[in-house]
């Protein structure tokens, strides 16, 4: 990371507070912070924190229902809260950009790419015509594009992938805005994309001179990008600081919790999730917000609001009690990797798997076993077939080719066509909790259902069974009776497990079951799984597409490009000595902390 | 739900035009067809009399019940029918779901009216479940598009492929993971097919295909009193206007239950 922040100050906010007047509560308050040139600000926190709302703040926008109702914003030199909306909307996207989430989708289908470049300048009238076509032509080089006529006759979908992403940041760059915030402009992209979008930005900002702030709910990116972090929780700043600083010497128990929630590349974490829920505006309690969830809080901590205490230079986090902290050390948390010489009782084989949609052929010819109390990790890009063969074990797509057996048995292709304990032994956890339980069902009714299909259980046996699964998935008995839209994706992605586990399985295909979830709850979904995995000796097919968690969770990993099997491991050997290519561009791409490990930095 | 003030206005309106057609014979000032007076004047009754010389008021009293009923009946066997096919339709999909719709499409080039014309003509005596049977069919194909709609949007969610999994037989998938979410937006399109019925019974009585020609009927009264609109104008406004306040009250409730499901209430 080139260190080319200047000391001219792009951006201030200061005691920004944004409310949501029909209900009388604050979504955000309290919040400074400062924008150098040149730099990137890494506003991390988990849903609900307000970090998007304070993003879009700068823009002086506020969502439907929210105001924002008090603070200063100086965005270059402009009072964002004194213009007008034709003030506020001619500095929008020429002096203060916005990338939202997938920047590539903010181009039009149906406009060529050099019309919708020019547009832009057109509609902001920057320039004279002829100055506008050399500003795009100078800026498509930049980043990695050709700037030729042909190029510019093109329409998005002419272009790869990764193209249109680039092409997206060229139109961010195009009007040399002076600030830009950043919404999660990588979330949903695969790995490469991911790391190419990062290297693009953090290049542009640094060349042009920008300061940016880049909302996101991924340390590990934030860790990658960004020369100061600031962390949000419930609506407050809890931490800010100098990146080094936040990962070597995190000062607020909020940030500590969540570091202990981020899975590492190179080491074996032992993930742990927090506590409790994050508080929705109106429910924040009093005094320091995490006082309630916090494992160093003390009766003072719920007086009142923590003041932000300056542990370093320019390292504030509002604690009262950094003092007390231990030194961070995140290698005591590092666990063994799986022994290698460990005994292998296979359960499931799967032998030269062939898959296809329709008349297309998406896997080819892949082998691997799993064995009892082992976690086989499928990972891979979007598009390698990772999901699809865990669908084809579940028995949920049909049309395949090969042996998948159990304990010897092959499986016929889809669950119907199973029998009843062949269903039984193999259960299957979606991606996407709310998509995976009926919105109009009860827990009760979602969770005895299985029971009773399977003659597990039936009646009143059946429903104490339930409940001892949620206290078994630390959800409690008293959800029981609740409709699943009233539970946080968090505990829904509890109640697709329980509902799982509930007959006993030997093998659970999950299907990227984090990743629809908050990082702290990634945490304690993982701590959850392991314990499932070693108290009832379940063995897992974990899908995923971060490398990270792998380590966290799996014994064993298999590496999926384009429907073929490229590498194949321990974990261990494969994350830290990759041999295909493949697998090691993924791992180059791959944002992590492992370069904070050492406190020695 | 009562708290939506549409739905609250709705259901009053309905409620009160329903508890008169239910109630109202036991206070009618005379019987259904005793003769007050003469043809098309204001004796007898406060609303007059109508062509024969009964009395207006008594016969509305009277009238309400067999529109009413007939288009309960007719609604709840159209939405029956209907669900039935657009579900299974979603559900199954394919060739089947195919084969469905198309007919369905033939089906709805059809005049709702018309079909019930060509049948009711067709008979010697109209019977009033054949009323009910007509309009009912002719309501399904309808119900079909709409409850194939709201059951396709959740045929491939992942609470449905999750029951597949673990070997759910496919009519317990449809009455008890597919069959809760179709509820409310279903209310909904009951509502208005339910208006559609009053129309289309109302409108059949007012074509002279009644089952009981000497009944007093909403419908009926609006074609025997036409001829003196003008000079007694309370033969065909008094029936005219319960049914359309009938009509505005479950249009008001459907609308309110639509917007709700639209809100994911």
């Amino acid at each position: 990371m080139s260190q080319t922040v200047t000391e001219e100050l792009r951006c201030r906010v200061e005691d920004l507070r944004i409310s949501l007047p029909a209900r009388g509560v604050d979504v955000v308050d309290h919040v400074d912070l400062t924008l150098k040139a040149g730099e990137i600000l890494g506003l991390v926190g988990e849903s609900g924190s307000g970090k998007t709302t304070t993003g879009t703040a700068l823009l002086g926008y506020a969502r439907t229902g929210a105001a924002i109702s008090g603070g200063d914003i100086e965005v270059a030199g402009h009072k964002v809260r004194e213009l007008g909306p034709a003030q506020v909307r001619a500095i929008r996207g020429v002096t203060i950009g916005y990338v939202p989430q997938d920047p590539s989708s903010a181009l039009n289908p149906s406009i060529r790419i050099g019309a919708q470049l020019r547009e832009l300048l057109d509609l902001h009238d920057i320039g004279t015509p002829e100055e506008r076509g050399r500003r795009i032509r100078q800026i498509l080089p930049e980043v990695g594009l050709p700037n030729d006529e042909a190029f510019l006759r093109r329409y998005p979908h002419q272009l790869s992938g990764g193209q249109v992403q680039r092409v997206a940041l060229a139109m961010v760059f195009l009007p040399r805005p002076q600030v830009l915030v950043l919404d999660e402009p990588t979330t949903g992209l695969d790995v490469t994309t991911q790391g190419m979008v990062l290297r693009t930005l953090e290049e542009l900002c640094r060349r042009f001179d920008v300061a940016a702030l880049y909302v996101t709910h991924d340390l590990s990116v934030v860790a990658t990008i960004s020369n100061r972090v600031a962390v949000m929780y419930a609506g407050r700043l809890a931490e800010i600081g100098p990146v080094k600083q936040i990962f070597t010497n995190p000062s607020h128990p909020y940030t500590r919790a969540l570091l202990n929630a981020i899975p590492h590349l190179h080491r074996p974490f032992a993930l742990t999730g927090i506590p409790g829920r994050t508080p929705a505006p109106g429910n924040r309690p009093p005094g320091c917000r995490f006082n309630d969830r916090c494992s160093f809080a003390v009766p003072e901590c719920s007086a009142e609001e923590p003041p932000d205490v300056e542990v370093s230079p320019g390292h504030f986090a509002a604690c009262i009690r950094t003092d007390a902290l231990p030194a961070w050390d995140p290698t005591d948390r590092v666990v063994a990797d799986t022994d290698p010489r460990r005994d292998r009782k296979i359960i499931l084989t799967v032998s030269d798997l062939d898959i296809f949609y329709g008349t297309s052929h998406v896997v080819h010819g892949v082998n691997f076993d799993l064995a009892v109390q082992e976690v086989v990790a499928l990972v891979g890009e979007s598009g390698s077939g990772k999901t699809t063969i865990s669908r084809c074990v579940g028995g949920i797509h049909d049309n395949w080719d090969g042996t998948i057996a159990v304990d010897g048995e092959p499986l016929a292709t889809a669950a119907r066509k199973r029998t009843a304990d062949q269903r039984r032994r193999v259960q299957y956890i979606f991606q996407n909790p709310y998509l995976s339980l009926n919105p109009r069902r009860t827990v009760e009714q979602i969770l005895v259902r299985p029971l009773e299909l399977f003659g597990v259980a039936t009646g009143k046996a059946a429903r104490e069974r339930a409940a001892q699964l949620l206290e078994d998935v630390q959800l409690g008995e008293s959800a029981m009776s609740l409709r699943t839209n009233r539970l946080s994706g968090g505990e829904r992605q509890r109640v697709a497990i329980a509902r799982a586990i509930a007959v006993e399985p030997d093998i659970l295909v999950c299907d990227e079951i984090t990743s629809a979830l908050d990082v702290s709850i990634q945490g304690s979904i993982t701590e959850l799984l392991n314990s499932i995995k070693a108290e009832r000796h379940i063995s897992m097919l974990f899908v995923t597409h971060d490398l990270a968690l792998v380590r966290s969770i799996a014994d064993r990993i298999l590496v999926l490009q384009n429907g073929r099997l490229v590498e194949s491991g321990l974990a261990a050997d494969v994350l830290d000595r990759p041999q295909e290519e493949y697998t090691q561009k993924l791992l180059a791409n791959t944002p992590t902390l492992d370069r904070w490990m050492d406190t020695s930095h | 739900m009562l708290r939506d003030p549409r739905i609250l206005t709705g259901s009053i309106i309905a409620l009160v035009v329903v508890v008169l057609a239910i109630l109202g014979p036991l206070f009618a000032p005379y019987g259904e067809n005793e003769i007050v007076g003469k043809p098309f004047t204001m004796e007898g009754g406060p609303l007059g009399t109508d062509y024969l010389g009964q009395d207006v008021l008594s016969r509305v009293l009277y009238g309400g019940q067999s529109v009413l009923m007939i288009a309960v009946l007719a609604t709840v066997l159209g939405v029956a029918l209907g669900l039935v096919v657009g579900v299974t339709a979603a559900y199954v999909g394919g060739w089947l779901d195919e084969l469905l719709m198309r007919g369905n499409d033939v089906l709805l080039a059809f005049p709702q009216i018309l079909i019930a014309l060509v049948v009711l003509s067709a008979v010697e005596q109209p019977t009033w479940w054949m009323i009910v049977l007509l309009v009912g069919i002719a309501h399904a194909p309808r119900v079909a598009r709409v409850a194939r709609g709201v059951a396709l949007s959740y045929v491939n969610n992942d609470f449905v492929t999750a029951a597949e999994a673990i070997g759910e037989p496919r009519w317990r998938i449809a009455m008890f993971e597919l069959g809760p979410n179709l509820v409310v937006p279903l209310l909904a399109e009951t509502g208005l097919r339910l208006t559609y019925s009053i129309g289309t019974v109302a409108a059949i009585g007012f074509l002279g295909f009644a089952s009981n020609p000497n009944a007093a009927d909403w419908g009926q009264m609006t074609n025997e009193n036409r001829l003196a609109l003008l000079v007694q104008p309370w033969g065909v406004l008094a029936p005219v206007i319960l049914i359309g306040l009938f009509t505005i009250g479950t249009n008001l409730i459907a609308d309110g239950i639509g917007q709700r499901a639209a809100k994911g209430a």
